[in-house]
């Protein structure tokens, strides 16, 4: 593979798992904030 | 999550989506092939525009992190930390791209006498600092700690940009006093890239800011949660 067709892919990879990273946590935080919601109308 | 904010996170997704697919058009087919280094110069494109909005995500850094240190919001450390993270990131792809661009025109990997090189990773280190230190030190005291760290880091940014002039490196230039050293189509290029970046980094930006505040949201009703007890 060239250096230019390596540089490109590595670019490229490197933002989309980062943008997945971003998505995925934000995920898990929504899903821990419906939790304490929950916990806390709980409590009420 | 702010609604607002995930609104222009939408938008500016769509439309970083829509540049980037646009500017592999123009990196790969409109530009012409450099005479010289032939193909592997156009990783130059990528190099140079992550570059520029590495600066731009560190000197806005600074400017959340002095606001941070002034105002005491935690608004303003959520935006500085996020584009910390999203300058390293770019960083990161300017160390990468460098020396695979590097490798068959200068037949070297890295050259420690070159000044840029030195200085942009050192930048990196800095910012990865910024990070560490944010992560691990809890509440306003490890936000300050991190502002200020912020701050100072923000002077090896003029000193990576000027080291080329200052210490008369032979790093590639491709703005110089002289003037620009590129034809027409690869100026357009280059531009064309660097905005298409730039609307990239807003977009991780706006992502990232997001993921701030809803840890912060979070933190706020566990400390209700636990405190009701």
């Amino acid at each position: 593979m060239t250096y230019l067709a390596i540089g490109t892919l590595v670019v490229w990879v490197a933002i989309f798992l980062y943008t997945l990273s971003l998505a995925s946590r934000q995920r898990k935080l929504q899903q821990r904030l419906e939790e304490l919601s929950n916990a806390l109308d709980d409590k009420r | 999550m702010n609604n607002r904010l995930l609104l222009w996170q939408r938008v500016l997704g769509w439309l970083a989506l829509l540049m980037v697919a646009a500017d592999v058009y123009f990196v790969f087919f409109y530009a012409p092939t450099e005479k010289y280094m032939g193909d592997v110069q156009r990783l130059m494109y990528y190099h140079v525009a992550t570059a520029w909005n590495a600066y731009l995500a560190f000197g806005l850094v600074l400017i959340f992190s002095i606001l941070y240190l002034w105002r005491r919001e935690e608004r303003f450390d959520h935006w500085a930390a996020s584009a910390a993270e999203v300058g390293v990131l770019f960083t990161t792809l300017v160390l990468i791209t460098g020396p695979l661009w590097a490798r068959p025109v200068w037949n070297a990997w890295w050259k420690w006498d070159d000044p840029r090189l030195t200085a942009t990773l050192i930048l990196w280190l800095v910012y990865i600092a910024y990070l560490i230190l944010r992560a691990s030190i809890e509440g306003q005291r490890g936000r300050r700690i991190a502002a200020v760290f912020g701050i100072i880091g923000f002077v090896d940014v003029p000193i990576v940009h000027f080291s080329v002039q200052w210490w008369s490196s032979f790093h590639p230039q491709v703005i110089s006093s002289q003037g620009v050293n590129m034809t027409g189509e690869m100026v357009v290029t280059l531009v064309f890239t660097s905005l298409a970046f730039m609307v990239l980094f807003f977009f991780l930006l706006l992502a990232r800011v997001n993921l701030e505040k809803s840890a912060a949201a979070a933190a706020r009703l566990e400390e209700r949660l636990y405190s009701a007890d």
